[in-house]
């Protein structure tokens, strides 16, 4: 195996469960963004851009979309005979087995796998964050300042500091603190979850931590452990577009700043491009009596209505008189004649009838999830279908096939639920 | 797999004017995100052949650019794979493909050191969808040596461009005239054959020994009589973009849609190189209806009944009808586009005109410049 100076280890199993029924049956990282992408495809598109040929991804939570979107990295270039992506699932070992019990832990269990390619640094970041971000400079910046870590910081108004992990910071840069959601913040310079170690201390500090943290976290221990062992440890500043889409409501607001005339995140660049699994996706149609305005579509898809400040996946097709606003539709969804669906998410392959409405009425808050669907977003889960001439309301959430049945008086209130799939964990979503 | 693939993709079209001086007519951009040859070379891997070779001469470099990797046509395997021939200098000769089955006959190895029991040959430069594999189970059902694919072709086209062939009650063809002054019937080859492997290279042997070349003329004509040639009737969408004309034409009937899904979402779907593009984007003054967009085109202005490519910008208040944009073009505002195809990268700058006719399209040279 070739040496490489650095390698990507990218956290990929989390759940995301304040995204509701998108993340029901999928991880996170393999949620549809921005019509045609998928959450993931950011950090592996970035790892590529700066020239980092070798990925881990670290799965846990309902890999298999996740999986099959990654295949042998073919979209990204990463299907290579030396490095690559190499997706790195929990497993059995020859004393004990277990999942993945911290993001440190999760590295601690592949620490084979990273000694393989004998790196100097490794790059450890999610993938869950909608950036670009050239991690060669990162890595140049760690070199130039001999950092034992270094740790990539959003420069945020001061003012909202306070919603992050915020890195205290001498004037070279060097951390001095770290504080969690701080009430009264000292720095702007929030942590965006993105490190890059030494290898060898890494390693070293990975199998001391894992004697005493069984859930071993980088930022509940590691992070801190060597601070506190006066380790060279270093923010590097960005101060581009980056993006956490945790819940429905930054998730939605993410996408819609796709449509801005002049977006401030522009995928529209003809270098460090986003790649994603979309081999063979024929171009989209628009039909006699369109209107399209301020909205992205994706390839495949079939315009015949109207759509206004919406983000639509591949193959969807909008029939005649359907008006769609403020809303995604992710791959494959059909919307029925006359439907008009107003600030909505409907995820992928869902059927909705003719003369539906979705997202009228008042803004009711999700009965059952009130944390969860509270913005007045009704969200729809994957493979879902709604009959015709059904009215639902505000931050209402249906998953599954449903039916006339469902809807008493063929109306479903705003903060109501129909969820008919259970996931397969057993929980309602 | 029982066949090899021969996709014939050298030739040059003298009608083609512009949009074939720096291109293969088998590389013409077709439908928004397609090349030419995507549709036979899909239909190769569509019907299961692994193994396919592609003989450019005439303006290869636009090709061999397409074809970059054999993988976005499931042709990456080390059971067969994508071989793209080109006329190539070696100690005994240096010299052009003199024709069709010369072409063949320079790149004979191929099929030598292939094991397949047949051969399907195809033109680079049709727009077609055919599962070759009807091809050869008519083939062997009539007990054939080669087998033509051949379409009647309807009243509004000109037989006298095609290679016209006489068939009788059995479907055998008794003759076979290419561009024919006196058409003796309605129906024309489409450019697809199938014949036995150790056939084709006893044949083209034997011809090229003789001094002759050309696969139509000097193979299935001249041996019409001795061997058994059938005809195998394909009702399919078909068109070839022989000319101006029926390029602008097969390029709007993408914008109906059965042909469209027929291509494009009925399986097998044609595949082309993706290009990573980002969805389309619509701002607040587009206007588009009846039009075929490609993915990372930005749209302010009017458009109906177009076809734009991957990655065009519009400019607001522009107005296009009837037209080909393709890719990478720029058109800027208050322009006015009608009746037109416009090559790659070509910029209109603000308030320039192009208007042509519908009997004669304007067509505007790729990275031209257009002023107001």
């Amino acid at each position: 195996m070739r040496k490489k100076e650095m390698i990507a280890m990218l956290l990929a199993g989390g759940q995301g469960s304040r995204l509701g029924v998108l993340t029901s049956n999928k991880a996170k990282p393999a949620v549809m963004f921005g019509g045609k992408y998928r959450i993931i495809d950011f950090a592996m598109s970035n790892c590529v851009n700066s020239g980092v040929d070798t990925v881990g991804v670290l799965t846990q939570y309902q890999p298999l979309l996740l999986n099959q979107h990654i295949g042998i990295g073919t979209p990204w270039d990463l299907d290579r005979r030396n490095g690559g992506v190499t997706i790195l699932a929990p497993h059995m070992k020859t004393e004990n087995g277990e999942w993945y019990t911290g993001t440190a832990d999760a590295i601690y269990q592949n620490l084979d796998f990273i000694d393989q390619y004998g790196p100097e640094y490794v790059l450890v970041l999610g993938g869950d964050h909608i950036y670009k971000m050239d991690y060669s400079r990162m890595l140049d910046f760690h070199k130039k300042n001999n950092c034992d870590v270094s740790i990539a910081a959003l420069t945020v108004p001061l003012e909202e500091a306070s919603r992050f992990g915020v890195m205290n910071i001498h004037d070279d840069n060097r951390i001095y603190e770290f504080e969690e959601k701080p009430p009264q913040p000292k720095s702007n310079m929030a942590n965006m979850g993105i490190y890059i170690f030494r290898w060898e201390l890494l390693r070293d500090a990975l199998e001391r931590d894992n004697k005493v943290n069984p859930d071993s976290d980088f930022g509940k221990h590691v992070l801190p452990m060597l601070l506190s062992e006066g380790k060279r440890m270093f923010a590097y500043p960005f101060s581009g577009y980056w993006k956490d889409v945790g819940t429905i409501d930054s998730y939605w607001m993410a996408n819609m700043d796709l449509i801005q005339t002049v977006p401030d995140f522009n995928l529209y660049e003809n270098f460090d491009k986003i790649y994603t699994d979309s081999d063979h996706q024929p171009p989209l149609y628009t039909g006699a009596n369109t209107e399209i305005k301020a909205s992205i579509i994706s390839e495949g898809s079939e315009v015949l209505g109207k759509v206004y400040n919406s983000i639509l996946g591949p193959n969807v097709i909008v029939e005649e008189g359907a008006v769609v606003r403020d809303s995604i539709l992710m791959e494959g969804c059909y919307i029925g004649k006359g439907t008009v669906i107003e600030r909505s998410i409907i995820d992928t392959d869902c059927t909705i009838g003719d003369g539906v409405s979705i997202g009228v009425g008042d803004n009711v808050i999700n009965v059952h999830r009130p944390k969860v669907y509270d913005t007045g977003i009704t969200v729809v889960g994957e493979l879902s279908s709604i009959p015709d001439k059904i009215s639902i309301g505000k931050n209402c959430v249906i998953f599954g096939k449903t039916t006339p049945v469902d809807y008493p008086n063929n109306r479903l209130e705003s903060g109501e639920s129909i969820v008919k799939r259970i996931n397969a964990n057993g929980v309602r979503a | 797999m029982r066949a090899v693939g021969i996709i014939l993709a050298g030739g040059k079209s003298e009608r083609l004017g512009e949009l074939t001086r720096n291109r293969a007519t088998s590389a013409l951009p077709v439908g928004s995100c397609y090349r030419a040859i995507d549709f036979p070379l899909s239909n190769m891997t569509n019907s299961g052949i692994s193994k396919v070779a592609i003989i450019t001469q005439y303006n290869s470099r636009s090709l061999h650019d397409h074809l970059s990797s054999p993988k976005w046509w499931d042709l990456g395997s080390k059971q067969g794979g994508m071989f793209v021939f080109s006329p190539y200098q070696s100690g005994e000769n240096s010299m052009w493909f003199r024709g069709t089955a010369d072409a063949i006959y320079q790149n004979l190895t191929f099929l030598k050191r292939s094991n397949e029991p047949y051969v399907i040959i195809s033109s680079g430069d049709c727009v077609y969808k055919m599962n070759y594999n009807d091809l050869i189970a008519y083939h062997e059902q009539k007990n054939a040596d080669i087998t033509i694919a051949y379409r009647q072709v309807p009243d509004n086209d000109d037989i006298r461009q095609y290679g016209v062939m006489e068939l009788d009650a059995a479907n055998r063809l008794t003759d076979l005239e290419e561009k024919p002054l006196e058409p003796q019937s309605d129906l024309a080859s489409i450019g697809v054959y199938v014949i036995s492997r150790p056939l084709l290279i006893e044949l083209v042997e034997t011809i090229v020994s003789e001094g002759r070349y050309d696969l139509v003329r000097d193979l299935l004509s001249r041996y019409r009589k001795r061997l058994r040639i059938y005809g195998y009737r394909f009702d399919g969408y078909w068109r070839n973009l022989g000319s101006i004309h029926s390029y602008f034409d097969c390029n709007m009937d993408f914008l109906r849609r059965d042909i469209r899904n027929d291509f494009t979402v009925q399986h097998p779907y044609i595949k082309t190189k993706p290009k990573d593009e980002p969805p389309a984007k619509f701002n607040n003054m587009a206007h588009v209806t009846n039009c075929l967009v490609g993915s990372g085109a930005i749209l302010n202005g009017n458009a109906n009944r177009s076809i734009i490519f991957r990655r065009v910008y519009t400019g607001e208040h522009s107005t296009i009808s009837n037209a080909i944009l393709m890719e990478g073009t720029y058109i800027g505002n208050n322009c006015v586009v009608e009746h037109a195809i416009l090559d790659k990268d070509v910029i209109l700058h603000n308030g320039a005109r192009i208007v042509g006719t519908p009997e004669s399209p304007a067509v505007i040279t790729k990275g031209h410049e257009v002023k107001a």
